[in-house]
This record gives structure tokens, sequence and C-alpha cells, in this order.
């Protein structure tokens, strides 16, 4: 694996986050450090070994399809930091 | 000695003896917490009204009857608030549901008590991550309490509450266990339903208990085990009494060391203490064997690829828009989520999330991420070999006793390599718990003996043992 470069910036942006610069500078410091060390799997030879995506590969299980009661909207909308009608209450998306 | 510092089968007995009652006992939690915890922080908050009231109406036939157990703040409790450690979710949101873990506890007569503090959405090993208090080590001050379950690990063993419940993602129950000096139950991936607790690494979390005895690890295990058809993920196999067989013994058990984790690394006095167990246990009856587990230096690295990358999945749900902390006047909606998201998450939560995003991205998803996933199953298969040999693992928790406040601060990577010893079994899915051995210096400190998959009972029997030694 290549020295790892992260820009932690674009990534930032990516999950969604704001960052001060003094964050950024930080983060990109204690990153580079933590994927400078993360770097040592290159030397594993995975060839042919599966995939884990859980420690136990069980194949999809679902629930019976029966009919029972849910948690009620108020459940949902009383945490909500912004609500009207019943619905959640945010910025416009899309311009009329 | 308190009624908040007794084990729970004792209280139990007590109760059901009709020599104490339930509502003595509440009331004794909560005189320990109000006098005591200011120094401890182990509490993020606890409501006296509903647990005194709970207490008037235990029934005393269930097998917690009467019990009051302390819950980690990213386990919903219903009507109670969820913090998770974070200024995201503070005073933000109440709890709509239960846990199913909690349903359970309640269904066996406990009475889940207050909300203890944890590393921001349980990412890190000290505690001191938390977004919200700090908890300090009730037995060794000026170190921390470990973590992330760590206000969980400090209630019990600050001696103000008789039991608690943590998660373990990497550790998050053995080590705060070890480094507080109680006991710490990590179960087998898909033991106990992980619906309701805040998910962090879906793929790695688990519930489990933290307690003054073996004997209560069991009792609570049996409460909250088994199957949940709120939880895929959730095992469909018969849930064992626990307790059953704890005292049998550990005669004709065969217990490895791993070379891999008798390196540098590790603290000449833990590794001591650790010889010194498996000196004790052989002298009761085991067999103790050297093992291998050879992907054993890999292990942090494919933990710190994959926790974080479920993590940064997990933790895109707090965006502002359906619970916690919204930013005042957002412009539009991406300013709504990256603004709320930087004024609600600390620095190792926003570090995380990076990290999984960057390796979970375009161009980076198969060096990183699969290949992780790959070294995962190496990992798991080490351990399916190793459990070929033997009936279980003895291994220290962590390198060293508690660290003192503030040691690794600022230096992420430092405080990932100390969790060289739990996360494999939570890469593997096996079972793992923590219990105390002679201190070091006066300090806590544990060992933890890992299970196949499954193997509760024979870890807590051999728990049990070292127990019974000390």
């Amino acid at each position: 694996m290549a020295d790892p470069h992260i820009d932690v910036r674009y990534v930032a942006n990516l999950a969604r986050i704001n960052l001060s610069d003094d964050e950024v500078t930080r983060f990109s410091t204690q990153l580079e450090d933590v994927m400078g060390y993360i770097k040592k799997l290159g030397e594993v030879d995975v060839e042919g070994i599966e995939a884990s995506t859980h420690p136990m590969i069980r194949s999809n299980r679902v629930r019976k399809d029966e009919p029972a009661p849910s948690l009620p909207a108020e459940g949902f909308l009383q945490n909500t930091p912004d609500q009207a009608n019943g619905q959640l209450r945010v910025p416009k998306v899309v311009d009329a | 000695m308190s009624l908040a510092s007794s084990s729970l089968s004792s209280l139990r007995r007590k109760l059901v003896a009709g020599e104490i009652s339930s509502r003595e006992i509440v009331q004794d939690v909560i005189d320990q917490i109000t006098t005591r915890d200011q120094d401890i922080g182990a509490f993020l908050s606890f409501d006296p009204d509903s647990v005194l009231s709970a207490a008037d109406q235990v029934d005393l036939t269930l097998p917690l009857g009467g019990l009051p157990i302390g819950i980690k703040d990213n386990i919903n409790v219903e009507g109670q608030p969820c913090t998770c450690g974070s200024k995201f979710l503070k005073e933000a949101f109440t709890s709509p549901y239960d846990a199913t873990a909690i349903t359970r506890l309640k269904g066996a007569g406990a009475i889940p008590f207050g909300r203890t503090n944890l590393d921001e959405f349980a990412m890190g090993s000290s505690t001191e991550n938390s977004g919200l208090q700090t908890t300090h080590n009730p037995c060794a001050p000026g170190h921390i309490p470990g973590g992330s379950s760590g206000g969980s690990a400090a209630a019990v063993a600050g001696q103000l509450i008789p039991a608690t419940l943590g998660s373990d993602t990497g550790g998050s129950i053995r080590q705060p266990a070890s480094h507080c000096g109680v006991v710490g139950l990590k179960p087998s991936y898909g033991r106990v339903s992980r619906f309701g607790l805040v998910a962090f690494g879906s793929s790695l979390d688990q519930i489990g208990p933290l307690t003054r005895t073996v004997e209560d690890a069991a009792l609570i295990l049996n409460a909250i085990a088994g199957e949940d058809p709120r939880d895929s993920t959730s095992l469909d196999e018969p849930v064992p009494d626990y307790t059953d067989g704890l005292d049998r013994g550990v005669a004709g058990m065969k217990l490895g060391l791993p070379k891999e984790y008798f390196t540098d690394g590790i603290s000449p006095q833990v590794r001591n203490r650790v010889e010194a167990a498996a000196k004790k246990l052989e002298a009761q009856g085991a067999e103790i064997v050297e093992i291998s587990l050879p992907h054993t230096e890999y292990a942090v690295a494919t933990y710190y690829i994959i926790a974080p990358a479920e993590a940064s999945s997990n933790l895109s749900r707090f965006d502002g828009v359906r619970y916690g902390n919204r930013t005042d006047n957002p412009e539009d909606m991406l300013s709504l989520y990256k603004d709320s998201r930087e004024a609600g998450f600390g620095s190792e939560v926003k570090r995380r999330i990076i990290l999984g995003t960057y390796v979970l991205s375009s161009g980076y998803y198969d060096a990183y991420y699969l290949r992780a996933q790959k070294v995962r199953t190496l990992i798991r298969r080490d351990f399916e070999q190793a459990f070929e040999k033997v009936d279980a693992i003895l291994t220290p928790v962590a390198p060293e006793t508690a660290p003192k406040m503030g040691d690794a601060t600022g230096d992420p990577l430092k405080h990932y390599l100390a969790d060289i010893f739990t996360i494999s079994a939570n890469l593997a899915g096996n079972c793992g718990i923590s219990v105390p051995l002679e201190p070091i210096d006066g300090k806590p400190v544990g060992l933890q003996i890992l299970g196949p998959y499954l193997g509760e009972k024979e870890i807590l029997r051999c728990a049990r043992a070292v127990e019974a030694d000390q």
C-alpha cells in the first residue's frame, strides 16, 4: 500500500461535517499516523480468503410476517427539533 | 456493608427471606450516588421518583426481582434520556421505547437505574471522550476508569450500585472492568439482542453485564440473552442457565496461553499476574498449554478500519433532522447537516467518522475495507483452530493497569494500540470475560478469559474458579 494521504477537508465534506482549520490540521496528522499503522495489513496474504461482514455467516433471517403494533407517530416525533402537522420540518430543499 | 455495595445474589437472598425490601436497596443506591458520585462521576442522570416507584411494585418471584441495575447511556430505556455521552443528544432526546435487553431485565423483575457515563458514542477506552462529564477511577485516584463503559465500571467499583449493563465493541466492557476491579462479560456476538443499543459497529457490538461477582454476571446474562425478532443477528440458540455448574471448577479443562499476547508490549507486572493466575488454575487441575493466534498483530489495524467504517455509516443518522440538536437558522439542508454535526460531535467521533468515510470511499474501499474484512476471516480462523485444542484462552485485558488521566490525549494511535488484547474477540465474535486478579501497587488488574462461540458457560466457570482462589 502507498503512503496514505487523507484530504481531511474533502472527506469531512463527504461525511457532512464542518471542521475548523485547527481540526483539519490536527486530524490530518493524527489520521496519517493511524493510516501509516494500518498500512501493515498490506503484508497479509489474503489471496482466496473470503471477506467476513459478520462474525457468524448466517443467511438472511427474517421474522414472521405478522401484523403487530408499531411505535405511534408521536413516539417518532417527540424528539424532533422542528415539526409541523405531524411531520418533520426542514429548510426548503427544492426551489419552486 | 451497604446494600449498594452488595452482590445481586446476596441481595436476592435477603429480599426473598424478607430481611430487606427493594425500596431499601434502591434508596441506598440513591443515597450513595447523592453523597459520593460527585467525586466519581459514574452517573449522568437518574430519576429517583421512578426508581422508587418501581421498587414498590416488584415481583420477588422473578429471578432479578427488585434489584436495581445501572444502564450505560447508549441503551434505550423508555421515558429516559439517552445521550450517548454526546452534546448532540444532551437534553434533546428521550427514548420512545425500551431496548430488548431492558425489556428482558424488566421482565426478570430488575429495575433499570439511571444512566452511566461513557466515551461519546462508545468510542474510546478511557471515558475521557465523554462530551458531558469526567469519570474517575474509584480504585485508583487520578487514573482513568477505562472505557467506553467507564461509568458502568466505576459505578460498581465505587460501590454505588450492585451491577450495571455496558456495551462492548472492542473491549468496552472488559477493559474498564479490568481497570476498576470488577467482573465484565462480553457475550458472543448475537447472544444478546442489539435492538435499542445505539449502534456503533454493528458487526462488533454486544451488550453485557458489569458486576461484583461472576455469579451476578451469569444471573444478568440469563435474563438478557436470547433470540429477538427485532435483531436479525440475534441467535436462535437455546439459552442455558448460566448459573448452573458455575462451581464445577476447572479440573480437566484445557486452557491456552497465546504466545503472541505475551510480548514486549505488555508490562512485566501484568504479565506476572496473568501467568500466576494460570498457575493457580493449573494447581486446581486445569491443563495449561501454549497456543498460537498468528494474526494477532493485525487485529488493531483490522479493527480500526472496520469499526470506523461501520460507525461512519451508523452515525449518519445524527443529522439534526429527526432528533438531537439542530443548528440555529440553517441556510439550507447541507448547512443543517454540517453545522449540526460540527457542533454536536466531539473530536474522537469526528476523527472516526472521517477515518471510516475515507476507508469506504471510492478508490480506497478494496485496499482498506475489503482487505480488512478478509484479515478478519483469518483472525476468526485463528480462534476456531485454537478452540479445537483448548476450552478457553487466558490473556491480559490491557497491556498496563489504568493509565493516568490525560496520558494519551492528543495521540489517538497510542490509545488504539492498547486495545490489542480485547478487539480480536469482537472481530471473531467469541465471548470474553474480565475477572479481577490481585491488584498491582493498589491498582486493579483483570484476567481475560476468552471462550469459543457460545462458550459463555465455560468462561464463567473458569472465571468463578479464578474468583474463588483470590
